[in-house]
Parts: structure tokens; C-alpha cells; sequence
């Protein structure tokens, strides 16, 4: 038993590369356990250890966490990524959770039937101009700050750069018109460890592919 | 300014009812807006109150709050409804989350076909009695307190009430395998604030109609066309 967090997951992005995120920009260690079968999967509900009968699961300070919010939150709280007061925890929760509204779409993406990947391709393109980044591009204008809540490093800086990343994937040019953002890309990718994290050897998953899609409908397959 | 917070909803459940619970459990009185039309709408995104163009929306403490799942961590955690430490509010988290799933699938239920609510109603009950209420007949009977964390009343303990009211509006026999659940329902519907909220003439909204569907639809322009989960 090393200590460290234990994540339970497939070898992939989902759910789970959020925690990923920041585990790491928190510069915590931590361990993996690929799902890749449905007998291993339907082990771990038998043996009690998914309290809803799903992943991701986190061992971590003796609790085996499910809930990917509720995950994220333990994580932000413990390592001092969750603001300094209730309302600095309101706007990082404010922001996180509408950029875990266009992070949804981006998940979703890949189990789109082929006659709708384009569409649900625009769908992503467009919030991500039209209603997620112009807010963030405003907060950092408004303040002229380097992070988003509080001059401080949070849960929402790394929450926004994952997004960033994850939407420039399928929409390479999608930061053209936000010269803050643009800003804070550099910057978040600076920082320790961020850097190490976008570093190829780290834990971070690539983006989904077939055999990802195929594996995730294997294992859940009722 | 009544310095009461003032929710922007529709009037009826939707999203913003688990804040009204949350609210009323707290006993905190509160005022409503209510969209009726697109022109409302339009005005309160032109006026930049609504973050991400979308409601919920509270305006509470100076701030105009958006995303169900921030303002009611707000109101839990201000009205100490949200466990005494970091690992108490880890497990109300992790409750919730459940819950709010559960209670997910009921949100779509009045925007679906007639044939897609059978079909639906047959998954939530599914769900609610294989998934869901067996965990928190679990942890009520492990511990044997009145409450699910901390042996404190908590926001945990108001999402779960109204999940299984929900859940018992689409069959009303839902809780006959669960006993603890049982007690647990009637235990937490007595306690003052929210045996008043369950009252008549209480800001709780009715089960959701066609006129309420017909409303979000004509002022969102959205959810035309929903499944079946």
C-alpha cells in the first residue's frame, strides 16, 4: 500500500482525465487501474468497491471515492486549489462546472453515429466561441490577472487549460480570436507542473480513438 | 432590495427545484422571477446576468450565481448543511452526486413522447430500486443515525427526500422494499422547515405539465426532441 491515490478507470481520457488534471497540477502522485475487460469490471461491483456500480473510483486518504465532482472537490479542497473563502469557492465552482458542460460535449463526441459527428463537431466549435471562452477571456481582461479566481492558482485554471487543449484538438484554430486566453495557455503551460504533466511519459491519457470507443462499450456493455 | 436571494426560473421544477429545497430546508425565505416568455429571457441575457446564457440563475449575497451544482454548494456550505470537514462533505458530495443523477432522469420525463414516458418511468424505477435506494438503505442502516452524514442534518439528506418523493410520484410503492428509507422519509418530512415547505401554499412547484413543457420550450427554443434514457 503505497499511499498514494489509486484511480480506477479505462486506459483512456472520459470521466476520468479531469482527476488526472489535477492530481498532477497538484503534484500528486498517483497509481492506475485499467479496466479492460467486463468480468474485471463486474469483479469490482461484486466485491462492493463502486458505490453506484460505476467508475471512475478513487482510493484515496482511506475512502474509495466515486462521483467525479465530488472527487474533483475532495482533490481541490485538500491541496489548497478551491480559493480562500465560500465566494472564491462559488466562482471556481461557477467556472468549473460550465466548462464541465463543454468538456461533456467533448466526451460524448466520440460515441457520436457517424451521421452526426459533424454536427455535434459545429455544436462543440460554437459554445466553445460563442458561450464558454469569451466568459473566461472577460474574467482574465477584467481583472488583468494571471489566474482566474483570487491571483491564485486553482481548480479553475486547470480545469480551462484541459478544456482549451481538448477543444484545440478538433478545433485547431479555436483560440484565434482570444488573445487572453492565448496568454493563459503559455502561462498555465509553464507552470511545473502542468509542464511536466503535458510531457510525453506522463499519465496524461491521448485523445479517445476506435479502440477506446470499442473498449468502453465492451466493458459496460450491459 | 430585500436582501433576500431572488431565484430566475420557470415556474415550475426543472433545475432549480432542488435549490428551493435547499433553501427552504435552510429556512431561508427567498423570492422567484418567473420566465414566461422569450422576450424575458432575451432581456436577462442582454443584461449579462446569466454567465453562460442559462438559468437557474440566484442572485444571492451580491452575486448573480449560475450552475445548479455551485449554488447549492454555496447555500449548503453557508448555512452549515455541507458536514463539519472535508471528509463529511467528500461523502454529502458523493451523495449527491447520486441522487442528482437519479433525480436526472426524472427532469426529462414531461419532454418525452407518451410512449417514450413508459419506457422511461420503467427505467427510473429500475434505477431508484437497484442502483440508488440501495445505498442509502445501506448507510442508514450501518450507522443507524437519523441522518446520512455525521449523524447531522445535512444536504444530503434534503436531496434525498426529494429524490424519493420524485421517484414515488412515478410509483407510488417505490420505497415498500426499503424500510430504513421508509423511516428515513418521514423522519426528515417532520422536521419544521421542511414539514412547512411540504405544505400547501409553499414555494415547492407542482409535478411538471404540458403548459410548463410548452413554456421552457417557447422560451429556450430547445428540448423539441427528447429520448428515452
Amino acid at each position: 500500500m503505497s499511499g498514494k491515490p489509486r484511480l480506477t478507470y479505462l486506459n483512456g481520457r472520459g470521466c476520468m482525465e479531469t482527476i488526472r488534471w489535477l492530481l498532477a497540477a497538484a503534484g500528486v502522485e498517483f497509481e492506475e487501474v485499467y479496466l479492460e475487460t467486463k468480468e474485471q469490471y463486474d469483479k469490482l461491483i461484486k466485491d462492493g468497491f463502486l458505490l453506484f456500480q460505476q467508475v471512475p473510483l478513487v482510493e484515496i486518504d482511506g475512502m474509495k471515492m466515486v462521483q467525479t465532482r465530488a472527487i474533483l472537490s475532495y482533490i481541490a479542497g485538500k491541496y489548497n486549489l478551491y480559493g480562500k473563502d465560500l465566494k472564491e469557492r462559488a466562482l471556481i465552482d461557477m467556472y468549473v462546472e460550465g466548462i464541465s458542460d463543454l468538456m461533456q460535449m467533448i466526451l460524448m463526441f466520440p460515441f457520436s453515429p457517424p451521421d452526426a459527428k459533424e454536427k455535434n463537431l459545429d455544436s462543440i466549435k460554437e459554445r466553445a466561441t460563442n458561450r464558454y471562452f469569451p466568459v473566461f477571456e472577460k474574467v482574465l481582461k477584467q481583472h488583468g490577472q494571471d489566474f482566474l479566481v483570487g491571483n491564485k492558482f486553482s481548480w479553475a485554471d486547470v480545469q480551462l487549460m484541459e478544456a482549451i487543449l481538448a477543444v484545440e484538438e478538433r478545433v485547431p484554430a479555436v483560440l484565434s480570436g482570444f488573445p487572453q486566453l492565448q496568454v493563459f495557455k503559455t502561462k498555465m503551460s509553464n507552470m511545473p507542473t502542468i509542464k511536466k504533466f503535458l510531457q510525453p511519459g506522463s499519465p496524461r491519457k491521448p485523445p479517445p480513438d476506435d479502440h477506446y470507443v470499442e473498449t468502453v462499450l465492451k466493458v459496460f456493455k450491459k | 432590495m430585500s436582501g433576500k436571494p431572488k431565484l430566475y426560473y420557470f415556474d415550475g421544477r426543472g433545475k432549480m427545484e432542488s435549490i428551493r429545497w435547499l433553501l427552504a430546508a435552510a429556512g431561508v425565505e427567498f423570492e422567484e422571477e418567473f420566465l414566461e416568455t422569450r422576450e424575458q429571457y432575451e432581456k436577462l441575457l442582454q443584461g449579462g446576468s446569466l454567465l453562460f446564457q442559462q438559468v437557474p440563475m440566484v442572485e444571492i449575497d451580491g452575486m448573480r450565481m449560475v450552475q445548479t451544482r455551485a449554488i447549492l454548494s454555496y447555500i449548503a456550505a453557508k448555512y452549515n448543511l455541507y458536514g463539519k470537514d472535508l471528509k463529511e462533505r467528500a461523502l454529502i458530495d458523493m451523495y449527491v452526486g447520486g441522487t442528482d443523477d437519479l433525480m436526472g432522469f426524472i427532469l426529462m420525463f414531461p419532454f418525452l413522447s407518451a410512449e417514450d414516458k413508459e419506457k422511461q418511468r420503467a427505467f427510473i424505477v429500475q434505477k431508484a430500486t437497484s442502483r440508488y435506494f440501495p445505498v442509502y438503505e445501506k448507510v442508514l442502516k450501518d450507522h443507524g443515525q437519523d441522518f446520512l452524514v455525521g449523524n447531522n442534518f445535512s444536504w444530503a439528506d434534503v436531496h434525498l427526500l426529494e429524490a424519493i418523493l420524485m421517484v414515488e410520484e412515478k410509483k407510488s410503492d417505490v420505497l415498500s422494499g426499503f424500510p430504513q428509507l421508509q423511516a428515513f422519509k418521514a423522519r426528515i418530512s417532520s422536521i419544521p422547515t421542511i414539514k412547512k415547505f411540504l405544505e400547501p401554499g409553499s414555494q415547492r412547484k407542482p409535478v411538471p405539465d404540458d403548459k410548463y413543457v410548452e413554456t421552457v420550450r417557447r422560451v429556450l427554443r430547445m428540448y423539441y426532441d427528447i429520448k428515452a434514457n
